[in-house]
């Protein structure tokens, strides 16, 4: 009998199969598509302005209130804007770091490196942002008292720090997929391209960078998407600016089937990035 | 070939860590000819030419090329250029774009690119070809590519790095040819990096056999192989019968040596017992032991049976004495 039945399964591999994936399946299902079928739906149901409920009624008016406010316009072209900056910022730090990582430092300190860039990532994000507030923080912050002298002042609490922030936090997403994309990529092309008399930058513009494009977008996605979700970071160092996530988190309580409609703006923007970056053909090479 | 050096290196030596892979290497090359540095591994050939390429700096020493030292100057700045071992295409680029890679950047007008790489193509027997990816060829393919990049720029030097030794033999032996008949047709200084001591023989003009980081010998295939200067040249290249007699050890050809029932043909002759005939295509090798050890002979020899008593024997002067 003990033996029975991991010999039934060797003989049935369908069943073998079924074992494997069941609860993977259910998960993915139920608790990730079935959350974004729900947040789908109740965008269009409203609320009863009186008591509070939600009637389930499908209806168009929480895009229309959404699309026509132009407050509501600023605050998606806003947190557009930060992901887009955190993600260029991200990129523009990543590259020339991967590079050393991946090319230059000696294999030793290229392990020590790699746990270097992960660390961050052992420590809570309330902690990382409470220190960048600290950092920021106009008057007596850490920027103030050490660029104050060479009359640098901190921009203080907004957007710019909150791109400061996201970019610090999402940093180790994008190097690290670049760095493994650079270790893929052979020397002796970087060889070949000078041999062939090209200097670095021609070099890193027509070898390295399409080579490590699919990288490149692997990392934006991360730090392109947990930018658009983000509501935390704009809160502690936001000021009083507000991203989508702010808006989804202020009317959760208050009117639930807006903040699901404000909220499907993130995913339909994720959507579109994905789409777009599959006509690339970076996918395929991922 | 003519008698103008277009490649002089002098005392060029380049340690990595406690290793010195390079030591001390002097070396002139003629212009159009086909030169071969032959060594083991680790023995310092590829990175003399990785240093003429300029991937490497040497710690000291120099290399000039036409009369102008280069050895500080960056890959760039060079006017050679270099097949790489594994190719070292660009994977994101069609045929024709890896070929004309070298002329876009020196700025040559889009109609003239164009056209050279098409005439590349030709010479490396690749027309049509120019459209496919790196990755829809063969290894040979590949390998007449990497030719073509390089020999596009019309280079005053090619370097090659092992390019064949990816192939398999039968292909290898066809562009060991190939390369021989082209390097005489296009008049381009060949550099040329094996291990293969047969490859080296076949293509070579001349031959720098390495040895610990420095040129052991150099010479024409032909006085490498009759006349090896030392131990290591003679066993390396090509085969040779290790024997001690009388105290000293010698080194002998296996087709220098005759086996025979009969009295011996040379002046120098070992009775043995005919241990084994391998028949290996074109040759037979015979392998007789003796007293001093086991003697192979590649020449033919009629009616001879596994046991036989016989005598091997070869001439003295043809023997290679090991101090």
């Amino acid at each position: 009998m003990l033996h029975s039945l991991p010999n039934f399964f060797h003989k049935n591999q369908r069943l073998r199969l079924i074992a494997l994936l069941t609860t993977p399946v259910l998960w993915l299902v139920v608790a990730y598509l079935g959350a974004l079928a729900m947040l789908l739906v109740t965008a269009f149901f409203t609320i009863d302005s009186f008591t509070g409920n939600v009637i389930q009624q499908f209806n168009l008016g929480n895009f229309h209130d959404m699309l026509t406010d132009a407050a509501y316009k600023n605050v998606v072209l806003r947190t557009l804007g930060i992901a887009i900056s955190v993600t260029f910022i991200c990129s523009v730090l990543a590259i020339p770091m991967a590079f050393y990582m991946a090319k230059i430092a000696r294999p030793r300190s290229q392990k020590i490196l790699v746990a270097l860039v992960l660390t961050p990532l052992w420590a809570s994000y309330l902690v990382k942002i409470y220190a960048w507030r600290t950092m920021l923080e106009p008057g007596n912050g850490v920027l103030d008292w050490l660029l104050g002298p060479i009359g640098i002042n901190s921009p203080g609490f907004g957007g710019p720090a909150i791109i400061i922030g996201l970019s610090y936090l999402w940093l180790p997403y994008m190097i690290l997929p670049i760095y493994a994309g650079l270790e893929r990529l052979p020397n002796n092309l970087l060889d070949a391209s000078g041999d062939l008399g090209a200097h670095n930058f021609y070099t890193f513009r027509k070898v390295i960078l399409p080579l490590i494009f699919p990288s490149l977008v692997a990392g934006s996605m991360f730090t392109f998407s947990l930018s658009l979700g983000d509501y935390i970071t704009a809160q502690i160092i936001g000021g009083k600016l507000q991203m989508l996530g702010n808006v989804v988190y202020q009317n959760f309580s208050i009117n639930l089937p807006f903040a699901a409609t404000i909220a499907m703006v993130p995913v339909s923007i994720m959507a579109l990035y994905l789409y777009l970056v599959r006509r690339t053909g970076a996918l395929a090479s991922m | 070939m003519s008698s103008t050096v277009i490649v002089s290196i002098k005392g060029l030596t380049r340690s990595f860590g406690d290793v010195r892979a390079v030591a001390g290497v002097d070396l002139d090359i003629y212009e159009g000819e086909f030169i071969t540095l032959l060594g083991p591994s680790g023995s310092g050939k590829t990175t003399v030419l990785r240093m003429i390429a300029g991937f490497e700096k040497p710690d000291s020493g120099s290399i000039e090329l036409a009369g102008k030292d280069v050895s500080q100057l960056p890959p760039y700045e060079r006017d050679v250029n270099t097949v790489f071992q594994d190719y070292a295409l660009f994977p994101h680029m069609n045929v024709i774009s890896n070929i004309e890679y070298g002329l876009k950047v020196k700025g040559i007008a889009k109609q003239d690119c164009s056209s050279r790489a098409l005439e590349a193509l030709r010479q490396v027997r690749l027309e049509g070809y120019g459209e496919r990816k790196p990755s829809q060829l063969s290894g040979g393919q590949r390998q007449r590519v990497a030719l073509a990049r390089a020999l596009v720029n019309r280079p005053s030097v090619l370097l090659l790095d092992e390019p064949l030794g990816a192939l398999d033999l039968k292909l290898r032996e066809q562009m060991q040819i190939e390369l021989k008949e082209l390097q005489r047709a296009v008049g381009i200084t060949f550099i040329f990096v094996t291990h293969d001591q047969e490859e080296a023989l076949t293509m070579s003009d001349r031959i720098a056999v390495f040895n610990n980081g420095k040129i052991e010998q150099l010479g024409t295939p032909r006085e490498i192989y009759e006349n090896p200067i030392s131990a290591f040249v003679s066993e390396f290249v090509g085969q040779t019968n290790k024997i001690m007699i009388e105290g000293s050890r010698i080194n002998i050809r296996p087709e220098l040596v005759s086996v025979s029932k009969s009295a011996p043909s040379g002046n120098r002759s070992l009775q043995g017992t005919l241990r084994d005939v391998i028949f290996v295509g074109a040759t037979t090798r015979y392998l007789v032991d003796t007293h001093a050890g086991t003697v192979i002979s590649v020449v033919p020899v009629a009616d001879l049976r596994v046991g036989d008593a016989v005598t091997v024997s070869w001439d003295k002067e043809k023997e290679f004495l090991v101090h």
